[in-house]
């Protein structure tokens, strides 16, 4: 059964040597000055060393769980248009009745001010 | 649903209609509680509709009917065990139906009255329909668990209207004595469902009673045991009938509803009900004749020392009950049956008049405080009476029929039903088992009959006799008879219904021989014999015709002779300087009668003391430092695993979750390992 | 057609999840508490309505066989849809007296409900996940309403967090399922059960997600936590219909999916549910607070039904539903009236101490908490005996007498702390005087409809009981008796 996992090895394999090969390379053609500013993890811009209770604006975490239920949206839609010949139009009904439920939770979301960033006007004034 | 459903239902559903309706309606309004009327129309019509129903189920029943059932719905079922909520009207039921839907209307009718100036006026009447229909529930179920449902809610009311007045611990303590009394009496009861259940398989009375042979003889006797011994708790017999005097605390109407008229007869229904078993165990029928003897002549001497008027009637009922099992001890079922119904009209009527007496009496008290006069009696003290019969004429009149009729005079009820059952204890005296004793029983029953003509007659004459006492008595309340009145119609009126029952009652079971006599064929004018033929398994009355006519004029005498006696002492009203003569003649006798065979502190010694005196001297430090210990361990430890667990309900939801992974490893390992 | 045919064995709830999106639509437009209210009431009322007659229906599949109708699946939506009714029916009165209530409410508890409905009428592992986790997810905000309560807070994130994590164990045992058999449909999962250890661990795993949903002991820490920080009647909701649903779920799983010889599968559920009964009833006696009280009580309630589960007859799952039902009614009773006593200004009458005297003081309230704390208790002529003498004769004739015997004395225990409020009401003088506030209409005979069915089918429950008997004489557990 092992030979299953071979592909699987031989991508490892060459990631793990292909990271090295690179690092070794910059590492030896490049200049090097290190500093603190320079030897920091990059994360999008954030630091990521600091006060695990950091306070974030409540908004972010709105947007974040909306944008992920409509990220969950197009995971669904993707597989079903391309099965759709297969499916037949029956499904058609289906994804719209789905489509439709989300849209009202668009509405209730756009309407409670949950996408305002101004916070005064939003759900939790 | 057809309609003998309908109707069945309705006679069960309307008292619990009426219940629900004042109960509910004056726990939650209090504008509902005053409103007396109406609660008193409400609880009188949801009796006297069953009543009339009643009436019609009766007419359309001959004596040859096959009984009617009625399934309402199945209570439990459980693999082959089912109980099912049913009914069964055939002439036994629908005879004592009869009896609680119309003596118990004409109480209700009665309580309007006499219960007005109530503050728990809506409760009562609630009580009083709940009671009527558990009564009804008993009479009328068609297996034995629902009978024992209906066994313990007459139980249950009688506890709740006892200590009715609860503000006053007498009363409670008196409710609480009849409620132990009578659990010593259904937990024999229920053993003795237990075990027909064990044998039969089932608990329908059809079944039981066509499957007895069953029942291993060994087996049949303790059934029929048990259910004696649990109705020697309801219906007040040796050993366990020391409650039903103290029951008195509660209000009259209910002492006459309940204790006279319809509960205590509970034991003699059950026992009729299931008489084809009974009969076949000659020796439980010895033992039920030869307690109800015992009562009947033990509840009558204590009857005629005492003063207080509806003690007086409590053992008299007492005593009464125990006729009715000498009755059943002697395989008349039909007689017992025909005594509850005579006994009903009387004694209901005989407390009811007694409760006009007493009404009249407490406002006599009443209106001489409002003179400004301080003065205290016990208002149920014959004593302070005397010379009624002038004041209140339709009290004495009804009274003195009822006291005529319990005595045992031709032709009113009490007689002919009385003499039904000395001639069967005299017949069961040739009946082939312990005859010799079944003899000396009847010379009890003959006693009693005496003293009952002549202790009833002492209560009648020390009443309503002579001058009114009072005054004497009390020298503040000179003048006090002006305050005395008859009572309002709504209570004379149940009164005088409950007279002309009581006169024409006994026409029930005019005996046979009476017409055979003359006619020289056999004949059957006794109507209740011809009603319940079906149904209950008498012995055959095999005495010859001249031995019957003996035997009723020898009662006749007594009876007149009592009568006679009692006229003589007490005639002039003078009742506690005969009292004495009485003291002085039988001298012990008499202090042993006064002092109630000392029952209450028998009990006492033999088996509240020495549990107390044991449980001071010897058992105290075993029990503090053992059973307490035991007990306070058990109870410490339970707690204190509530306690300790709850400190594994942190709070903190990390270890909330440890302990979610700690269950999946037990489950995972449970089925892997 | 056959879309027409689905719609339908499923019409309660499209029914109750269109109301849901409905309500959802007027909340966010305008603040109309009234017709929001009206439109879950009725939609509840005509879910419950057809869900009954469903029950009296024939039985079968729809939806490419992920659900089933009729039956068992009829009578779990039917107590699921009562338990919602109801909590409804109280809500209003008690959101608006401690002003809190928002439109959210009824469609959270409306979608809740939808997800019920297709966890009790699941076929196929996939449907029993969605519909757990719609209806937990609801709850969870559901808990924490109230904004600005941290007690409430603190109740919904605990709940989210464990439920999340329990729910990963209810996945993963599905995915173990579903590669030990191939398949999601519980009747071919039950065709390709084996004794291996993936299918073993992969059912325990599923198990042990439920036994979180049921709150069986150790997985029913969240409970009290929870349960004191929700709104009282939302309490209840969660109490009873999200409690009777995933016990049917459990139910079906178990009757349908597991065959009993694969593993020990009923010393498990015997373990678990002596665990639970024990714990439960202990933890309740130590109990100060009422709602934490009756959340003990609830974990107990749930050991009894495990043992119903545990006798695995049909005998004993009859049981275990009229249980359900019992508790549904029993139990929103009792919350109902503790969301009377607590919406009174002054004192905290979640605290059992604070009950002293009450019960003459408003005597219908008093009267109610008796009657449901007395079913509760489990005394004739309530229905809580009944329930509880099915689930024990089924556990006597199964042949768990020691679990018979465990739950017997368990009952007796629970006696002490059921009937300690009832001493406080009225064996005890008032110690301060409290003015209580008159209940509105609805309110008090909502109750007094619960009241009246708690000695309603205390007595007259032979009818239910041979409905719930006849649904495994019919074909529907060919599975489970056929093996």
């Amino acid at each position: 059964m092992f030979e299953n996992y071979l592909p699987i090895a031989i991508l490892a394999g060459v990631a793990v040597v292909l990271a090295i090969l690179l690092m070794t390379l910059s590492r030896v053609l490049g200049p090097y000055r290190p500093n603190k500013t320079k030897l920091d993890p990059y994360e999008s811009g954030m630091d990521p060393v600091g006060d695990a209770a950091n306070r974030y604006s409540i908004s972010f975490y709105l947007v974040a769980i909306a944008f992920i239920v409509f990220d969950v949206e197009v995971v669904f839609v993707y597989p079903w248009a391309v099965s759709y010949l297969d499916f037949g139009p029956g499904t058609l009904v289906s994804m719209i009745i789905f489509i439709l439920e989300l849209y009202v939770g668009l509405i209730y979301l756009i309407k409670k001010g949950a996408l305002d960033w101004d916070l005064k006007k939003g759900m939790f004034n | 649903m057809d309609s003998a459903t309908t109707l069945t239902s309705l006679i069960i559903a309307l008292p619990l209609l009426g219940f629900l309706v004042n109960g509910l309606l004056g726990l939650s309004s209090k504008s509902f509680r005053q409103r007396k009327a109406l609660i008193g129309t409400i609880a009188n019509l949801t009796v006297f509709i069953p009543f009339a129903i009643a009436v019609y189920f009766f007419i359309n029943m001959g004596q040859d009917s096959a009984p009617i059932f009625v399934e309402l719905f199945t209570w439990i079922e459980v693999g082959s065990f089912s109980v099912d909520i049913a009914y069964q009207l055939d002439q036994l039921s629908i005879l004592m139906t009869l009896v609680v839907t119309g003596v118990g209307f004409l109480i209700h009718m009665y309580s309007v009255g006499y219960m007005w100036e109530d503050e728990g006026y809506w409760k009562f009447f609630a009580y009083l329909n709940l009671f009527i229909f558990a009564m009804l529930n008993l009479v009328m179920a068609d297996n034995l668990l629902l009978l024992f449902l209906g066994w313990e809610g007459v139980g249950l009311c009688s506890y709740l209207l006892i200590g009715f007045w609860y503000t006053d611990m007498a009363n409670s303590a008196a409710g609480s004595k009849a409620f132990w009394y009578n659990r010593v009496g259904d937990f024999a009861f229920l053993v003795a469902m237990f075990l027909t259940f064990q044998h039969v398989g089932s608990l329908d009375f059809d079944i039981i009673l066509s499957s007895l042979e069953a029942i291993p003889a060994d087996d049949k006797f303790w059934i029929a045991f048990l259910m004696f011994i649990g109705a020697t708790g309801k219906s007040a017999q040796i050993p366990l009938f020391v409650w039903l005097p103290d029951a008195m605390a509660g209000p009259t109407s209910v002492s006459a509803l309940i204790h006279a008229a319809t509960m205590v007869t509970s034991g003699i229904y059950l026992i009729s009900r299931m008489s084809a078993m009974f009969v076949m165990s000659p020796e439980v029928m010895m033992i039920i004749a030869v307690i109800g003897a015992l009562t009947a002549i033990v509840a009558a001497t204590i009857a005629l020392t005492q003063n207080d008027i509806k003690r007086v009637l409590a053992y008299s009922t007492v005593s009464q009950l125990g006729y009715m099992f000498l009755a059943l001890g002697s395989g008349a079922f039909t007689a017992a049956m025909f005594h509850v119904v005579t006994h009903a009209f009387f004694k209901a009527l005989l407390f009811l008049g007694s409760g006009s007496v007493i009404h009249a009496m407490e406002h006599v008290e009443h209106g001489l405080h409002e003179e400004g006069k301080d003065v205290h009696f016990d208002p149920q003290d014959m004593r302070f009476m005397g010379g009624l019969k002038e004041y209140m004429p339709s009290t004495y009149k009804t009274f003195l029929i009822a006291t005529i009729a319990i005595a045992g005079i031709p032709p009113l009820a009490g007689f002919f039903s009385k003499d039904e059952i000395l001639a069967f204890t005299f017949n069961a005296g040739f009946a082939g088992f312990a005859e010799p004793l079944y003899m000396v029983l009847w010379g009890v029953g003959i006693v009693t009959a005496f003293l009952t003509a002549f202790y009833m007659f002492r209560l009648t004459f020390g009443t309503f006799n002579g001058e009114f006492k009072l005054p004497e008595k009390i020298s503040e309340a000179a003048g006090a008879e002006k305050h005395l009145h008859e009572s309002p119609k709504s209570m004379t009126i149940p009164l005088w219904t409950l007279g002309g029952l009581s006169v024409v009652g006994g026409f029930l079971g005019v005996p046979n021989f009476l017409l055979s006599t003359f006619t020289h064929q056999e004949e059957h004018i006794n109507l209740l014999h011809n009603w319940l033929y079906n149904v209950t398994a008498d012995y055959e009355l095999g005495l010859s015709h001249s031995v019957e006519w003996i035997l009723m004029t020898v009662s006749i005498f007594v009876a007149v002779g009592g009568v006679y006696t009692a006229y003589r002492m007490y005639g002039s009203g003078a009742t506690e300087e005969s009292d004495a003569k009485l003291a002085d003649r039988f001298g012990v006798f008499y202090e042993t009668w006064k002092e109630k065979y000392s029952l209450d502190e028998f009990y006492e010694g033999l088996v509240v003391h020495p549990i107390v005196r044991w449980s001071d001297k010897g058992l105290a430090k075993f029990d503090m430092k053992i059973v307490d210990g035991v007990v306070n361990t058990v109870g410490g430890v339970v707690r204190l695993f509530g306690s300790v667990f709850r400190y594994v309900q942190t709070g903190v939801t990390s270890s909330y979750a440890l302990a979610l992974v700690l269950g999946v490893i037990l489950v995972l390992s449970m089925l892997i390992l | 057609m056959d879309y027409l045919h689905d719609i339908n064995a499923f019409l309660p709830g499209v029914i109750v999840a269109l109301a849901g999106l409905v309500t959802i639509t007027i909340d966010a437009y305008k603040n109309d508490h009234g017709s929001i209210y009206g439109l879950t009431v009725f939609s509840l009322l005509a879910g419950l309505i057809l869900s009954v007659m469903d029950m009296f229906g024939p039985v079968g599949e729809a939806f490419t066989g992920m659900i089933t109708y009729g039956g068992v699946s009829a009578f779990g939506s039917s107590v699921v849809l009562f338990g919602a009714l109801f909590c409804v029916l109280i809500s209003r009165e008690y959101l608006s007296a401690i002003d809190h209530e928002y439109g959210e409410v009824y469609s959270l508890l409306l979608i809740a409900t939808a997800g019920m409905l297709g966890l009790v009428s699941a076929n196929n592992l996939i449907m029993i996940f969605i519909g757990i986790e719609t209806m937990s997810i609801c709850l969870y905000v559901l808990a924490g309403i109230i904004k600005g309560q941290k007690i409430g807070a603190e109740a919904s994130l605990k709940y989210f967090l464990l439920g999340a994590f329990s729910t990963g164990f209810l996945l993963y045992g599905m995915a173990l399922l579903y590669g030990a058999t191939g398949s999601l449909y519980l009747t071919e999962i039950a065709e390709g059960a084996s004794s291996d250890l993936l299918f073993i661990a992969g059912a325990a795993l599923l198990l042990v997600g439920f036994f979180f949903k049921v709150s069986a002991v150790p997985f029913h820490m969240w409970t009290p936590d929870v349960y004191q920080g929700t709104p009282t009647t939302i309490t209840a909701y969660m109490a009873t219909a999200s409690k009777s649903a995933a016990f049917v779920a459990l139910l079906i799983v178990l009757s349908k999916m597991i065959p009993a010889e694969t593993a020990n599968w009923a010393g498990v559920i015997e373990v678990i549910a002596i665990l639970t009964m024990v714990m439960g009833n202990l933890i309740a006696i130590v109990q100060d607070n009422i709602k934490r009280m009756l959340a003990y009580s609830s974990i107990a309630h749930a050991g009894y039904l495990l043992v119903g589960l545990a006798a695995g007859t049909p005998e004993g799952y009859s049981a275990v539903l009229f249980y359900l039902f019992a508790y549904t009614i029993m139990n929103i009773g009792a919350f109902g009236v503790v969301a009377y006593y607590e919406r009174q200004q002054g004192l905290d009458f979640t605290d059992i101490n604070n009950y002293v005297g009450l019960g003459f003081k408003k005597p219908l309230m008093g009267v109610l908490l008796s009657f449901f704390l007395f079913s509760l208790v489990g005394i004739p002529p309530f229905v809580g005996f009944v329930g509880k003498y099915l689930i024990f004769a089924a556990a006597i004739n199964a042949g768990y007498i020691a679990l018979a015997v465990i739950l017997a004395l368990a009952s007796a225990a629970s006696v002490y702390y059921y009937l300690r409020p009832m001493v406080y009401m009225y064996f005890k003088d008032p110690h301060k005087d409290v003015p209580l506030v008159r209940s509105g209409i609805v309110f008090r005979s909502t109750l007094v409809v619960l009241a009246a069915l708690t000695l309603y089918f205390g007595i007259a429950f032979g009818d239910l009981h041979n409905l719930l008997s006849s649904f495994y004489t019919a074909d529907w557990v060919t599975h489970l008796v056929g093996q």
